[in-house]
C-alpha cells in the first residue's frame, strides 16, 4: 500500500514560451509520507513557492502528475479542486490571511461553511480547535485585536478545522518575532507528534531544522533531500503554549 | 454553499463599509422614489383632467361659432377676407336641435352668451370673473351644477332678461365673504350693472388647471342686453346627448340640422362641434405623453443609481481581492464567490428599493405641480422588481470578476 500523502512524478511548471521560457520547476519527483514533517527550503526564485502552489492545488502543473492522498489532481476541474483545497489541505500563510473584520471563531469556521457543515456544529468545532491552539478566550476577537502570534494560531486553527490530510505552511514564522516564532514551531511539533502531516516552506535553516526531513530547492530542482529524524521517532513535543 | 451563508458573508461585506453602502443605497433610493413620484404626478394630473371633464359632463357637445378666417364657400370658391362673425348661431338654431324627430338623441340644449373681462363688485370687494355665462336654466343641469344656497333663475327670467345672477363659490367668497349663503339676496354689480344674487352654486373643486367655481351665470337675454349689445348671436350652444353612448349619433344629428339650416357642408362649416369625449381622449393622450416623459427622466436616474451599484461593487471586488484569494484557498467554489458578491449587490439594491418605495409614498403625499400625485400600485411592484433586477444585472459582472480570480493571483495581491 502506498501511504504517500503527496506523490509528484516529473512535475514541471513552465512560464512563458520559446526564448522567454522559464522552468520554475523542472521535472521534480518527490513522495511525502503520511505523518511526516517536511521543510522545503531554498532561496527566492528557487521554485519553492511554485512547489507550494502546486502542492496546495492553487496552481496546476504544466507537465507531470501530482497525486494528493491518492487522487490525481490533474484530472480535476475547478470546482473539484476547490473541494480538495477545502477538505484535504489546511493552509497557513506568512501574513496569516485572516478575513478582516471577522471574529476569530468565524474565521476558523469558514472552511466548514464551504464544506456545508451545519452552523451549530461549525461553531462547536471551531471553538474546539481554537481551544486546542490556546485561544479559547479570544474566539470573539477580530484579527485587528490579536497579536501576530495569536493571528497565526487562529490561521492554524482554521487550517486544522476540516481535519485535513495535509497542513501546508508557507513561511509561517516569516512575519513573527522570535518568541512567537518558537511558539508556532512548538505548535507544529506538537501537531506532528499527534500524527499530522506537515509541509512547511521556509528560507530559514533554523526553522527548517525543526522538521524531520529537509528538501532543498535550487533553480527548480531538488538539490538536497535530507532526513534529520525518522517519522514518529521524534520525542513528544512541548506543551501547547496557552 | 448554503444561501444563508452567502447572505451572512454578504451582510458582513455591506456593513464593512457603511458610508459607502449608504451612499450607494441612496442612489437607488432616489431613482426608485423619483419613478414612483413622477409617475404618481402623471397619474394625478391625468385623473384631475378626467375628473374635471367628467364634472363638465361627458355627454355634452359644444356647438360654437367658427370664427377663423380662410374658410371656403360651397363649390370651392375662395372667400376673400375673414369670415363674418355674424349671426351664425341663433336661438332658432338651438330650438331646431331639440326637434325629437330630427334629433332623437339630443336630451337638452342651452344657449351660451359670453363676455370677457367682467368684474364683479360688492361694497368694497371686487373680483374678476373667470367664466361669465348668459344662458337658460337648462344650463345648470347640463353642466352638473347643484345649488349650495338660494335658487336658479326661471325660464321666464331667461327670456325677459331679469337682472338676477347665480354665482359660483369662489365669486361668492371673494365678494361677500366666507359665509357664502349670505350672498343670496345681495345686490352685486357686474361691470357696473346691478344684479341680485338668486343662488350660489355648490363647490366643484379646483383641478389645478382652472377654477370651475369662478363663474357667474345670468339670463342670456340680460347678457345680450347689458354686455354684448343686443344681437341674436350666441357664442355657443351646449347640447346634452341622452347618454354618453350616443354622443356620436347626437353629434351627427346636430351637424345635419345645422348644415341644412346654414346651407353648408362638412367642407365649409361656419360652426364647429366639440365633443367632451374627444377632449377627454386628447387630454388623456397628452397626459400619457407627459407621464412617459416623466417616467423616462426617473428611469434615467434609476439607471445612474444602478451604475453606481456596479461601480461600488467593482471597487469592493478590487479591494477585497485578497479576501477572495483566501476564501478560494480554503475551499470557496466559484459559485459561492459569485453568490456572495451578487447577494451583496442585491442587498444594497433592495434596501434602496424598499426605502425608495417608502420615500415615494411620502413624497407623493404632497401636492406637486398643482396636482395631488396618485401612487399607482403597479409602479411600486415595478420599482421593487427593477431594484432587484439592478442588483442582479449590475452585480453579475463584478461578482463574476471576483469569482474568476485565480487564487494564487488573488493571494499575491497587495
Amino acid at each position: 500500500m502506498n501511504d504517500a500523502v503527496i506523490q509528484l512524478d516529473s512535475v514541471s511548471k513552465i512560464y512563458g514560451k520559446g526564448e522567454a521560457e522559464v522552468r520554475a520547476l523542472d521535472s521534480v519527483s518527490i513522495s511525502i509520507d503520511r505523518g511526516d514533517f517536511v521543510a522545503i527550503i531554498g532561496a527566492s526564485g528557487s521554485g519553492k513557492s511554485t512547489m507550494m502552489n502546486i502542492i496546495g492545488c492553487l496552481d496546476g502543473a504544466t507537465q507531470g502528475t501530482y497525486h494528493l492522498d491518492g487522487i490525481d489532481t490533474g484530472t480535476l476541474d475547478e470546482f473539484q479542486l476547490a473541494q480538495i483545497r477545502n477538505r484535504k489541505i489546511g493552509f497557513v500563510f506568512q501574513n496569516f490571511n485572516l478575513i478582516p473584520r471577522t471574529r476569530a471563531v468565524d474565521n476558523v469556521s469558514m472552511p466548514l461553511a464551504y464544506a456545508k457543515v451545519h452552523r451549530k456544529e461549525r461553531r462547536e468545532r471551531a471553538l474546539e480547535v481554537l481551544a486546542s491552539v490556546g485561544l479559547a478566550e479570544r474566539a470573539d476577537h477580530k484579527p485587528s485585536q490579536l497579536s501576530g502570534g495569536q493571528q497565526q494560531r487562529v490561521a492554524i486553527a482554521r487550517a486544522l478545522v476540516t481535519n485535513p490530510v495535509l497542513l501546508l505552511a508557507d513561511e509561517p514564522t516569516g512575519a513573527l518575532d522570535t518568541k512567537s516564532s518558537h511558539e508556532i514551531l512548538d505548535l507544529f511539533e506538537s501537531l506532528h507528534a499527534n500524527g499530522r502531516t506537515i509541509v512547511m516552506i521556509t528560507h530559514e535553516t533554523d526553522v527548517a531544522a525543526r522538521a524531520n526531513r529537509v528538501v532543498r530547492f535550487q533553480d527548480g530542482h531538488i538539490i538536497e533531500d535530507h532526513r534529520l529524524r525518522d517519522v514518529h521517532a521524534h520525542p513528544v513535543a512541548t506543551a501547547v503554549p496557552a | 454553499m448554503m444561501i444563508a451563508e452567502s447572505v451572512r458573508f454578504a451582510l458582513t461585506g455591506v456593513m464593512a463599509n457603511k458610508m459607502r453602502s449608504i451612499l450607494t443605497t441612496l442612489g437607488i433610493l432616489i431613482g426608485i422614489a423619483s419613478v414612483i413620484i413622477l409617475l404618481a404626478v402623471g397619474a394625478g394630473t391625468s385623473n384631475a383632467i378626467k375628473t374635471q371633464i367628467g364634472k363638465l359632463g361627458t355627454n355634452v357637445l359644444t356647438v360654437s361659432r367658427q370664427t377663423t378666417a380662410g374658410g371656403r364657400a360651397a363649390g370651392g370658391q375662395a372667400v376673400t377676407g375673414p369670415r363674418s362673425r355674424g349671426t351664425n348661431l341663433t336661438l332658432q338654431d338651438m330650438a331646431a336641435l331639440t326637434d325629437p324627430v330630427m334629433a332623437p338623441d339630443v336630451a337638452a340644449t342651452a344657449p351660451v352668451v359670453t363676455a370677457q373681462n367682467v368684474t364683479g363688485t360688492y361694497q368694497d370687494a371686487t373680483h374678476a370673473v373667470a367664466t361669465f355665462v348668459g344662458t337658460t336654466p337648462s344650463y345648470f343641469s347640463i353642466s352638473n351644477d347643484t345649488l349650495a344656497a338660494g335658487s336658479y333663475f326661471s325660464d321666464g327670467d331667461a327670456s325677459s332678461g331679469t337682472a338676477v345672477a347665480v354665482i359660483g363659490n369662489t365669486v361668492a367668497q371673494d365678494l361677500v365673504g366666507s359665509s357664502v349663503t349670505s350672498a343670496v339676496g345681495q345686490t352685486i354689480a357686474l361691470n357696473g350693472q346691478n344684479f341680485v344674487v338668486s343662488g350660489v352654486l355648490a363647490q366643484k373643486g379646483s383641478s389645478g388647471l382652472n377654477d370651475p367655481d369662478d363663474i357667474v351665470v345670468i339670463p342670456y337675454s340680460a347678457a345680450q342686453d347689458k354686455f354684448t349689445g343686443y344681437s341674436p348671436s350666441l357664442a355657443s350652444i351646449t347640447v346634452q346627448a341622452k347618454s354618453a353612448d350616443v354622443m356620436n349619433q347626437a353629434q351627427n344629428e346636430v351637424q345635419m340640422i345645422l348644415d341644412a339650416r346654414h346651407n353648408v357642408t362638412s367642407a365649409n362649416r361656419d360652426y364647429q362641434v366639440r365633443n367632451q369625449a374627444q377632449i377627454l381622449t386628447t387630454a388623456t393622450t397628452t397626459t400619457a405623453t407627459l407621464t412617459v416623459l416623466l417616467g423616462a427622466v426617473a428611469g434615467i436616474s434609476l439607471l445612474v443609481g444602478g451604475i453606481g451599484v456596479m461601480n461600488i461593487m467593482l471597487v469592493t471586488v478590487t479591494e477585497r481581492t485578497r479576501e477572495i484569494g483566501i476564501r478560494k484557498a480554503i475551499g470557496a467554489s466559484r459559485g459561492s464567490i459569485v453568490s456572495q458578491f451578487l447577494i451583496e449587490s442585491l442587498i444594497i439594491s433592495l434596501i434602496g428599493g424598499v426605502l425608495g418605495i417608502a420615500a415615494g409614498y411620502i413624497g407623493s403625499a404632497f401636492p406637486l405641480l398643482g396636482t395631488q400625485p396618485e401612487v399607482q400600485w403597479w409602479t411600486v411592484w415595478l420599482s421593487f422588481l427593477v431594484s432587484a433586477a439592478i442588483g442582479l444585472v449590475f452585480g453579475i459582472y463584478p461578482a463574476n470578476k471576483a469569482a474568476k480570480l485565480r487564487p494564487i493571483d488573488a493571494l499575491r495581491y497587495e
